[in-house]
């Protein structure tokens, strides 16, 4: 890649990185899972902005969608079911110069780690977290998941599943300091790309729920939506996720939400009829924890211990 | 002024006798003194303070809170009782003690809490206050009057006072500062340097304004004179000989100024009780000296936060007690599966469940050791002395990075509280992590480039250009990779497990105290190393051949103990943990449950040791392991001599 200096001349710069450098192990998800297309979009992101694959974590729980980190080039955490927030804020706590990626399932994300979910979205430190709502707990073979619609049948609800799924996207905007929410679908990379590129040019945590197809289990589940354009509700706002020609002419249900209207949103998550893809809310002044947890980097050796024997001097005799 | 006798058998009813006569101070080697009031009347902070002004003046001295389990129990009830107990004497002062010498109470009914814990034996003085007397109500007036003919027929040496009357005259509301006027009247029974328990008053209340110093400071004056004047105790204890200047904390502070000393940056944690206050010291102190502590939403989050940092190259360290380390286990065997470096805190409580929150107990080390899924080496290490809580906490930062492995470091309710001075440290570069390495890795190395001998490996930090590995709990190979066949999950687990091994290799075989060799030997670890020793030096000075040990390395284990135990003729441990009595119903040698270490030391040595334990608690008397090492002595008389076993 060519970078213009100072002074008009081009200088090519040491490392340019091409996509392969992003791509880690041989992918093993299902031929035609949805997750695929989210990890091509986040490596083009990673490919387009040139991050140093070493100042890149990618960060994940347990399930189908949480063997994201493998198949990146980058470094990566592959941890415990549930617990890949917890993990993401405490590497980003002392090290805000990484990049992180977070990908969490529904069963991770909503279920098993809903704790944490409020509270990183709270601490809203600096990374991009997708959500990979197939509805199903795909990786113990489709049990109900926190996300799976009434009716859903699986093998712990063979009659269909009885309660009312989790709104993630309503919920995400009750939570305390959110400052970007945003949905897309997996089989329309342009717009899952205009998303995650705006997710990660937000500072602070991005949210996106990303409707991911599971061939395996829930092939059927947003079959509806995928082959109905018209149950789309394509947001618009200058503001927002970028809509362009392609995606206009396609979606033809469009509103120009503006992303600073949170009540808006929160009317929006609840649609009755479509799903609303692009920007729900958005907000750059959101306090992001990161200023806070890294406070004292700066400091040398000699003056920390000059601070600890001033902390004993108080207890010494 | 007389010579008075040495010895801690002096009790002071018999200083009494003896200072009334003319008021002479009598010189006694140490006092037990404790406080004792409902809970909010300030009765620690007042203890505090001349346990303070006590170590000032070079005595040896331990405290030890009386903690109720509410914040605000019922006024004058026994369950309520909340204080302190000072043990301070002319030498180095390592437990709290038996029995005590001398009590103030401000009502009589909290005195039932601690006759219960045996906290008082005949001739123990009390100072009560007398107010209740008096009182409007009549079943507290018979109340007062039934217990101080109790106390009487107990052979406590009750002596009335109208402290609140006598504070009246220097503060309106003399309940909130009768402490202080406790505090003044000790300072003349014992002797304390009136001027610097001004300054000490002064310096505890830095934060008010100079009119609460000054009232504070004229209640600690009113309370000397008012002790002068019309309380027939006084006493010296003569300073010991130390040099240096000395650190006067709790072991939860020098836990947390060990974590600050030992160049951790980060703390994450969630409140839990006996733990918790480590992260209040360290709340103020910490991000002075660069450091971060982040409270979590739960004890999950907290040890996953930790783990975060520490997989970013910032070592971290999580702090918890019992349930929460309950919690935490699945993250700790993640740590141990995926090597990353981690420094775990556990301040252990009585359990199990919610238990005992503010009671000592020695419970977690075989949760320490095993509560994971699957093979989960890791360190473990047990603190013996407010010293340790300090010292071990910067060893355990080294141990997790040169062994890439979670650290746990033990101690419990009894250290936590409990003040005890020390030898100040130096703080020195060396104790510091290192920076982060964020040079280039060479790409040929595998980021779990495992040492067949040690398996020990460097671990590549994010950042380092060339390292880009993904980290997993899943059984992989030495490039990280998932692997489920079955000899990368063998391979693996030989080197996490060859780890501890090494380590052991570089370990001494722990002191003996007492003689090599004996009729019994007593093996201890934890907070109650000063009672067991001085138990063992009572005991030696009657003759009785007993020695002790005291382990601090749990895991790996301390070398040479089969060595050392074959030279005495009956081992047993000494732990505040469950066990069953030998003589309970059904129990015998083949389904008994024996107390933790107990069990670690019978796997490991094959020799047949024996133990006693108790879960009331309390801190171990030193009386108690005395009445341990003579029930031993007397089966290794009748020919249980069972390590020949």
């Amino acid at each position: 890649m060519f970078g213009l200096m100072k002074d008009g001349l081009l200088e090519v710069l040491e490392r340019y990185f091409t996509l392969e450098n992003y791509e880690g192990g041989q992918v093993r998800w299902c031929p035609g899972c949805g997750d695929s297309a989210i990890l091509s979009a986040v490596q083009r992101i990673c490919r387009d902005h040139q991050l140093p694959p070493e100042k890149v974590v990618a960060v994940s729980g347990i399930g189908c969608s949480s063997r994201f980190p493998h198949y990146m080039g980058t470094y990566g955490f592959h941890g415990l079911h549930g617990r890949a927030l917890p993990v993401a804020c405490g590497i980003k706590s002392r090290r805000p110069d990484l990049k992180i990626w977070v990908a969490t399932g529904d069963g991770d994300c909503c279920s098993i780690g809903a704790g944490h979910w409020m509270h990183a979205i709270r601490y809203n430190m600096d990374m991009t977290v997708m959500l990979f709502d197939n509805n199903v707990y795909a990786l113990t073979k489709k049990q109900t998941s926190p996300t799976s619609p009434r009716g859903f049948k699986s093998n712990t609800s063979p009659q269909g599943s009885w309660l009312p799924p989790v709104n993630a996207v309503q919920a995400v905007l009750g939570f305390t300091n959110v400052s970007f929410v945003a949905q897309t679908v997996d089989w329309n990379p342009i717009h899952l790309h205009a998303t995650l590129e705006a997710a990660y040019r937000h500072r602070g945590t991005s949210f996106i729920r990303i409707l991911q197809r599971c061939p395996t289990y829930t092939a059927d589940i947003f079959a509806e939506v995928q082959s109905d354009p018209d149950r789309i509700l394509l947001l618009t706002h200058e503001d927002g996720v970028a809509a362009d020609a392609t995606l206009k002419r396609l979606y033809k249900n469009q509103m120009a939400h503006d992303p600073a209207d949170l009540a808006g949103a929160r009317a929006l998550a609840d649609h009755p009829e479509r799903v609303p893809i692009g920007l729900f809310y958005r907000n750059p002044d959101a306090l992001v924890y990161e200023d806070h947890t890294s406070e004292g980097l700066g400091m040398t050796v000699d003056e920390r211990i000059e601070a600890v024997n001033r902390a004993m001097d108080k207890f010494a005799i | 002024m007389k010579t008075a006798r040495e010895g801690t058998d002096r009790t002071p009813a018999e200083g009494h006798a003896a200072a009334t006569a003319g008021k002479e101070r009598v010189e006694v080697s140490e006092q037990i003194v404790e406080i004792v009031s409902d809970s909010g009347e300030g009765a620690q902070k007042a203890g505090q303070t001349f346990g303070a002004v006590s170590a000032k003046m070079g005595n040896g001295v331990w405290t030890v809170e009386i903690i109720p389990a509410e914040i605000k129990p019922p006024a004058r009830s026994k369950a309520g009782a909340s204080g302190i107990r000072v043990r301070f004497g002319s030498h180095y002062v390592t437990n709290m003690g038996d029995e005590a010498n001398l009590v103030v109470a401000f009502n009589e009914q909290v005195l039932y809490g601690r006759i219960e814990q045996h906290a008082y034996k005949a001739g123990t003085v009390i100072l009560l206050e007398s107010k209740w007397a008096t009182d409007s109500q009549d079943t507290i007036r018979t109340q007062y009057a039934e217990a101080v003919e109790d106390f009487r027929n107990r052979g406590f040496v009750v002596h009335e006072l109208p402290l609140e009357e006598a504070c009246r005259d220097v503060i309106g509301d003399s309940r909130v500062g009768k402490n202080m006027f406790v505090l003044g009247m000790l300072c003349e029974i014992y002797d304390r340097d009136l001027a610097r328990t001004l300054d000490e008053v002064a310096f505890i209340f830095s934060k008010k304004k100079e009119s609460v110093i000054r009232v504070n400071q004229s209640l600690v004056r009113a309370g000397y004179d008012y002790a002068a004047a019309n309380v027939d105790l006084r006493f010296r204890i003569p300073a010991w000989p130390h040099k240096g200047s000395q650190l006067v904390m709790n072991g939860n502070q020098a836990a947390g100024m060990g974590i600050m000393a030992s160049g951790m940056e980060l703390v994450a944690m969630y409140p839990i009780t006996p733990a918790t206050s480590v992260s209040h010291f360290l709340a103020d102190a910490f991000p002075r000296a660069g450091g971060y502590i982040h409270q979590a939403e739960d004890e999950i989050a907290a040890v996953g936060f930790a783990i975060g940092s520490s997989y970013a190259g910032k070592t971290a360290c999580t702090i918890t007690s019992g349930p929460g380390f309950a919690l935490k286990t699945e993250f700790v065997g993640l740590a141990s599966m995926a090597e990353i470096p981690l420094v775990i805190l556990l301040v252990q409580r009585g359990g199990p469940s919610t238990g005992l929150p503010t009671k000592v107990e020695q419970g977690e080390l075989l949760a320490g050791l095993h509560a994971s899924p699957g093979d989960a080496p890791k360190i473990v290490l047990a603190a013996a002395t407010i010293e340790e809580c300090y010292s071990f906490i910067i060893l355990a930062r080294r141990l997790a990075e040169a062994f890439r492995t979670p650290v746990l470091v033990l101690t419990d309710a009894n250290l936590a509280t409990g003040v005890q001075p020390f030898s100040r440290p130096e703080v020195t570069r060396e104790q510091f992590a290192p920076p982060i390495d964020q040079s280039p890795w060479d790409e040929t190395v595998p980021p779990y480039d495992w040492d067949e001998k040690t398996g020990v490996s460097a671990r590549p930090v994010p950042g380092q250009r060339g390292g880009e590995y993904v980290l997993t709990g899943l059984a992989h190979t030495r490039w990280s990779k998932v692997a489920y066949d079955p000899e990368s999950n063998q391979h693996s687990s030989d080197m996490r497990s060859r780890k501890l091994a090494a380590f052991q290799s570089t370990l001494k075989p722990p002191k003996v105290h007492g003689d090599p060799e004996g009729d019994l030997l007593v093996v201890g670890w934890g907070s109650t190393l000063g009672s067991i020793e001085e138990a063992v030096d009572r005991a030696r000075a009657r003759g009785t051949k007993v020695s002790s040990v005291h382990l601090r390395f749990l895991s790996p284990l301390e070398p040479g103990l089969g060595e050392i135990f074959s030279r005495f003729r009956r081992v047993v441990t000494v732990e505040l943990n469950y066990s069953d009595p030998p003589e309970a119903p059904f129990i015998g040698q083949e389904n008994r449950r024996r107390a933790h270490l107990a069990r670690i030391l019978r796997e490991r040595t094959l020799v047949n040791v024996d133990c006693w334990s108790v879960v009331q608690g309390q801190p171990l008397p030193p009386a108690k392991v005395e009445d341990v090492i003579r029930d031993q002595i007397a089966r290794v008389e009748e020919g249980d001599a069972t390590c020949s076993a």
